[in-house]
């Protein structure tokens, strides 16, 4: 695999698809130590001098805002000012970041010896770098990649670093700051710490949000931060988080700042290195706390081989171009700007939509591996043929080369090396995934975990729970492609379950299902419309359907196509209606999270055994949540406000119609109707 | 007090005298040109005018001094000589006569303009271009019976049927004539208006006063869709100082004259306005009512607002005056405020009483050089927050510095540009400032010798306190020069393809670094946009400062080879810079007005209820649309 992919360093595939640079290549060839001391000289911002760590902590805690913020506080709470002001230095000295060269250039020299040994190459396109390079000297710089891997946090660093262009300040997670020496070190390569639950603390959103909006109006170094809020365990991207969002954009909206570059960052991996223990969190075992003991145990991963990591730089979207028409500016000319001010609801659906935006780019400019296209087939493999049949090679290889032609005509961008035999891609895919398929006499199967793990009580779950975390592994790889096909995926399911052949119809159904499954896949708000149709114009592209006017039907050899989509999206629709059935059977309408995620895994599983349920996903806990923050997007749940703990109150008849409408029983309501809850 | 006779007063007379070579030294009028006979004695004036003076700058026929299709004096304007080097010429101003350098380097520099491209405007004005008048004979018929002076002549219509916004100029020198007036009047007296003014109603004429012509707001361009027959009421020859009351220290002076003419006037007698906007050569105190002008030194004189006591005005409903002079008043809402700022759209203003103060002893130019441009704003904030700003305190922005910098006249002797040098190493080297980032204030300190000096040192003080170090008279005094012949400048850059245009807004302090930075890059962006092939002169200055905010000049300029439609290119870049201007928090206007040209803006500005009033007000003055100019609502 490793040398298959050094061969062609240089990677041609789409149209709009740019040159391919493995930038390890050149790692390999000279010293790691005259590496981090290599001379680093990027183009300065233009508009402003650079900005010591310093100075930059001073603007913020004198800044008008926070004056005005510390005297509100210091009411509520009866404190003095000086108290007050003494409690926001201790939150930004927590807080801030102390971006230091040497330590980049140490960050730098352990980042090379660790990515050599783990990668067979890093990929990056050098004309998304170049755009890059434009984009820092004029305009303040956000750069937004996803989040799949701890891996994602320094390498953007990393790869700047080498090419002169200005280090990021990166928006971090408070758990790193509490490792011991790591947190520093990565304080000191530009990291700025954010608590997890801030809830209703004044103060500190005070001082964040000022700070973040001084890094942005400064705009002497970019702005890293992850929009997606969390690494996604799923490997599918996750509904933009809009707080961090709101704080940058805010400087643009006010005229602080004359523009505001966004730049959607994609990371992909071939193999990400946290796969198992993302899958075990998705059932329920909880996630390891952050330390540096941790850390260095986890250093076995080091002696596996992950394949290569493809760091795709998008095209800078430039704020104001983009909110020409969607921000009335002229809102903030009547109050002192440092005012604090509750954000508009304008500001808000702008926030959310350019988030929404980036995330969809960060889609699109991901590379597919071979491997998501094999996963995503064999998730429509029946478990048991996996675990005890075995499914035959040729099989796999067949439809999967089918599947490479849907997707390209989908416009993917596949990481496909050209000129390997195919066999020879789709062998070195699975070898580098062997812990969790395996090749035995010309068939595939299910690697199940080789310990009976303690950690699942109960034995007739047992074996079940081993099947369970590869499952959720494949699910997650397979998610990798899954934005290439879920918007046709849903016309397909909406031909299927309303048997209909009206466009209106069909695209009313096709807005209902996006409700739904609001988050669990990325939709961009307000443009329901276009995404049917370009759905539709892609189903038609791939010859599955005929479109007129009034009507889209089946091609003649559609349904090849058609039930593949409409297989792909049936783990969601089964796991759904699993959920919405034990909401309306539960005997209270009260539901405390705690509880719930508990109970419906328990059901979920004894449904498995029984085989009344075909899909493991209904286990995983990133589901569980989605459809519970999907209910409260269509008001079929409220949260109750007096509840510390997350508690709702369940509207059982709203969701037996959400459960009836998706089950095609009655037709879904008029979506225009719908108050658009997704701003 | 006769003030030619003054022999006592000679303090003050040095004073003046100073003053007027200092101001006023480029203004001499031509001599020999026996110009403002007064045509026809005002009946209505029984008395003869209190300061009289012959010498008046502008003509009935300002064709004899003036260009038809650029800015100013038919004599003064700048040329590249036979050696390729920039001139200024005539013998008005202190630049005439002089080579400037640096200016070629700066034009080719800054806009790609060379010397190879020129685009020659048509040399003159052709006649048969203009459309025949539409003359409402029974008007003409009854004005011919008063007297009044009038003309049809079609040089006479051109030059009252335009301002100097840029789509104006470069029509003409195009050789292109839209709408224009079907007749000029030039009344002499409050009552010739009140005549012209009744007469227009009872024929149903549209009427459009003309001051000095120098409207930046498109204010005096002719409705295209006025059937009625226009007439341009020009109140130039309405001149005279009336009377001064050296009690209460006011004039009383007709509204057609000139602000280069009243500061000369009221300096024999030892006194000034103060008002000193920057077209003061040209433009005239109706005309600085009608539009709420602000003057250059408006920190101790105050702005039109400021100095006016009592207001004439003539409208369709009759005359609009105020019963006394008491210097405040609280009588409802006041009706000065309905007059200024009308833009020409409810009558015609004959007769203004101003405050005058005597002339200042003392008059001091200084200039501060700042790191950044934002340490200047800061310090000029500081100032404003201190309220001791003096009488004028400007800051140029890099652009505006260079710029300035290429207008250096030669230097004759080797000593000064050897202490040139000096300065530069200082300030470049030993201070470390970056020359692509300095900036410039200019000042000008005005009163008793000693309070300047103590002025001046307090400013300083406030300047050094944001890195900002004294760099000298010359500078300051250049940077006020500059303003006189910017205009001028722009007749060049035209006639190499370039085209640019200045407008301006006023800002709250907290905001005024945003909207620089902003316009300036909206600017560049648009022209961008708009596939103007080179990149544009974008640039700012801070020119007044008041508690609550400050009033910011933008420039703009660029070479238009290559466009085919370069005036709309311009107008569509001016449009977006002033919607980012309303965007960032600024005024639609400070002081140019709004005519027809900012309009579209005017309802989001003051409101519906706002338009709804002021257009209830021009309703009932004025229900036959006679003042028909269409500006403002």
């Amino acid at each position: 695999m490793t040398n298959m992919h050094r061969d062609f360093t240089k990677v041609g595939l789409n149209d709009d698809e740019e040159e391919l640079l493995d930038i390890l290549e050149e790692r390999r060839r000279s010293s790691d130590l005259s590496f981090a001391f290599r001379t680093f000289s990027p183009q300065p911002y233009k508009a402003a001098p650079p900005c010591s760590t310093v100075e930059l902590n001073r603007v913020v805690s004198e800044s008008q805002f926070l004056r005005y913020v510390t005297k509100e506080v210091a009411v509520e709470k009866q404190l003095s000012v000086e108290e007050v002001q003494q409690e926001a230095r201790g939150i930004l000295g927590e807080m801030s970041q102390n971006l230091q060269l040497g330590f980049i250039r140490l960050m730098a020299y352990i980042f090379n010896k660790v990515f050599k040994r783990l990668y067979s190459a890093i990929f990056v396109n050098m004309e998304g770098l170049n755009r890059l390079h434009h984009a820092t000297q004029e305009n303040p710089v956000i750069l937004m990649p996803n989040h799949r891997s701890y891996m994602d946090f320094l390498v953007i660093s990393y790869i700047l670093f080498i090419h002169d262009i200005p280090i990021p300040v990166i928006a971090a997670g408070i758990p790193l700051a509490g490792m011991k020496i790591v947190g520093e070190i990565l304080r000191r390569s530009g990291a700025f710490f954010i608590r997890r639950a801030i809830g209703s603390d004044k103060l500190y959103w005070a001082v964040l949000s000022e700070y973040v909006r001084t890094l942005v109006r400064k705009g002497f170094a970019p702005l890293e931060f992850f929009v997606e809020g969390f690494r996604s365990r799923t490997l599918k991207s996750l509904s933009p988080k809009l707080g961090m969002m709101h704080m940058v954009l805010e400087p643009f909206f006010k005229g602080e700042v004359f523009d505001i570059t966004l730049l959607p960052i994609s990371i992909s991996y071939d193999r990400v290195l946290e796969e198992s223990l993302l899958a075990h969190e998705l059932l329920g075992v909880p996630k390891p706390k952050e330390s540096t003991m941790g850390l260095l145990k986890a250093s076995r991963v080091l002696s596996e081989k992950y394949g290569s990591m493809h760091v795709n730089f998008g095209r800078p979207l430039s704020v104001r171009q983009l909110c020409e028409g969607r921000i009335n500016r002229y809102q903030y000319n009547l109050t002192p700007r440092d005012l604090p001010e509750k954000s508009t609801a304008e500001a808000q659906a702008c926030a959310s939509w350019l988030a929404h935006l980036v995330v969809r780019k960060q889609e699109e400019g991901s590379q597919i591996s071979p491997w998501s296209l094999m996963c995503g087939l064999l998730l429509q493999v029946p478990t048991r043929v996996l675990t005890e049949e075995g499914l035959p090679w040729h099989q796999l290889t067949e439809k999967t080369l089918w599947l490479r032609k849907l997707a390209l005509d989908f416009g993917a961008r596949l990481n496909w090396p050209d000129g390997v035999p195919d066999s020879d891609v789709m062998s070195s895919s699975a070898e580098l995934h062997r812990s969790i398929v395996q090749r035995k006499a010309g068939c595939v199967f299910l690697v199940q975990e080789d310990e009976p793990s303690r950690k699942y009580p109960g034995s007739p779950e047992e074996g079940m729970m081993r099947t369970a975390a590869a499952a959720l592994m494949l699910a997650s790889y397979r998610n990798q492609c899954l934005h290439v096909f879920v918007r046709p995926a849903l016309v397909a399911t909406a031909i299927h379950i309303t048997k209909c052949t009206q466009r209106d119809e069909l695209f009313a159904f096709f807005s209902f299902l996006q409700d739904v499954f609001s988050h669990e896949f990325i939709f961009i708000p307000g443009e329901s419309l276009q995404d049917f149709e370009e759905a539709c114009s892609l189903l038609k592209k791939c010859g599955a359907v005929h479109i007129s006017q009034q009507e889209v039907t089946v091609a003649q050899g559609g349904m090849e196509v058609l039930s593949f989509l409409q297989e792909l999206l049936k783990p969601f629709i089964d796991s759904y209606q699993l959920v919405f059935g034990y909401l309306c059977e539960a005997e209270s309408v009260i539901l405390k999270e705690k509880e719930f995620l508990p109970a419906v895994r328990g059901l979920a599983a004894k449904l498995l055994l029984s085989a009344e349920l075909h899909t493991y996903e209904a286990l995983s806990s990133d589901l569980q949540k989605n459809v519970l923050s999907a209910l409260r997007r269509l008001e079929a749940l409220t949260k109750l406000s007096s509840s510390v703990s997350n508690e709702f109150k369940v509207n059982k008849s709203a969701v037996k119609r959400i459960t009836d409408m998706l089950s095609g029983k009655i037709p879904p309501w008029n979506t225009q109707a719908l108050p658009d809850a997704r701003l | 007090m006769a003030s030619n006779s003054c022999g006592g007063g000679s303090d003050r007379q040095m004073a003046a005298q100073h003053r007027l070579s200092v101001i006023a030294g480029h203004l001499q009028r031509p001599s020999g040109s026996n110009t403002a006979v007064l045509a026809v004695d005002c009946k209505g004036q029984g008395s003869k005018p209190f300061v009289s003076s012959e010498k008046r700058t502008v003509p009935r026929r300002r064709q004899e001094i003036m260009k038809w299709n650029g800015w100013g004096y038919s004599d003064s304007k700048f040329v590249y000589n036979k050696k390729g080097q920039a001139e200024f010429t005539g013998k008005r101003y202190k630049l005439s006569g002089m080579i400037i350098p640096g200016l070629k380097d700066w034009m080719e520099n800054t806009f790609g303009a060379t010397l190879q491209h020129k685009a020659a405007a048509t040399p003159a004005l052709n006649s048969s271009a203009v459309p025949p008048p539409t003359l409402n004979e029974a008007f003409v018929e009854e004005l011919k019976s008063t007297g009044v002076p009038f003309s049809a002549d079609a040089e006479d219509r051109v030059f009252r049927a335009h301002g100097h916004c840029l789509h104006e100029i470069f029509a003409l020198r195009e050789g292109k004539i839209g709408r224009v007036p079907d007749m000029v009047v030039w009344p002499n007296c409050h009552s010739d208006v009140v005549k012209i003014v009744e007469l227009a109603c009872k024929h149903n004429v549209c009427l459009i006063p003309y001051g000095g012509g120098t409207s930046v707001s498109s204010a005096l361009e002719c409705p295209p869709e006025e059937t009625r027959s226009i007439i341009s009421l020009d109140t130039s020859q309405m001149n005279r100082i009336l009377w001064i009351d050296e009690k209460n220290l006011t004039a009383h002076i007709e509204a057609g004259i000139i602000g280069q003419d009243l500061e000369n006037l009221l300096n024999e007698s030892g006194y000034c306005t103060g008002h000193e906007p920057d077209s003061m050569e040209f433009s005239s105190l109706g005309g600085w009512v009608a539009t709420r002008a602000s003057g250059m030194k408006k920190n101790i004189y105050g702005n039109i607002e400021d100095l006016v006591i009592r207001i004439k005005m003539v409208t369709p409903q009759g005359v609009i005056e105020k019963s006394c002079q008491g210097p405040r008043m609280s009588t409802g809402p006041d009706i000065h405020h309905f007059i200024m700022g009308s833009e020409g759209t409810l009558g015609v203003i004959t007769e203004v009483t101003m405050k005058i103060r005597p002339v200042p002893e003392y008059q001091k130019y200084g200039s501060v050089v700042f790191p950044n441009f934002e340490q200047g704003v800061a310090c000029l904030r500081e100032v404003a927050r201190q309220r001791c700003a003096p009488a004028s305190i400007r800051l140029m922005d890099n652009e505006q510095f260079k710029f300035g910098h290429a207008l250096k006249p030669q230097v004759s002797s080797i000593f000064t540009s050897f202490l040139d040098g000096l300065k530069k190493f200082y300030i470049t080297k030993f201070k470390g400032f970056d020359p692509n980032r300095l900036c410039v204030a200019t000042l000008l300190f005005e009163g008793n010798r000693e309070k300047v000096l103590q002025h001046e040192k307090q400013v300083y003080d406030i300047a050094a306190k944001f890195g900002g170090l004294a760099a000298g008279e010359d500078n300051g005094q250049r940077g006020y020069m500059l303003t006189f012949v910017i205009a001028y400048l722009r007749d060049l850059g035209m006639d190499y393809f370039v085209i640019g245009e200045s407008f301006e807004t006023s800002v709250p302090w907290d905001r005024v670094l945003d909207i620089c930075r902003n316009v300036k890059a909206r600017i560049i962006h648009e022209c961008k946009d708009k596939g103007v092939q080179f990149p544009p002169l974008s640039t700012c200055r801070v020119t007044q400062t008041y508690d609550a905010g400050a009033c910011v000049y933008f420039y703009f300029a660029f070479n238009y080879r290559g466009l085919s439609d370069p005036v709309h290119v311009y107008e569509q870049v001016e449009h977006a810079a002033r919607e980012e201007i309303l965007a960032n928090g600024g005024s639609l206007s400070h002081h140019h007005g709004v005519g027809k040209l900012r309009k579209e803006w005017m309802r989001e500005t003051v409101s519906s209820v706002g338009m709804g009033m002021l257009q209830s007000v021009k309703d009932y003055v004025d229900p036959n649309n006679i003042f028909g100019s269409r500006n403002l609502l």
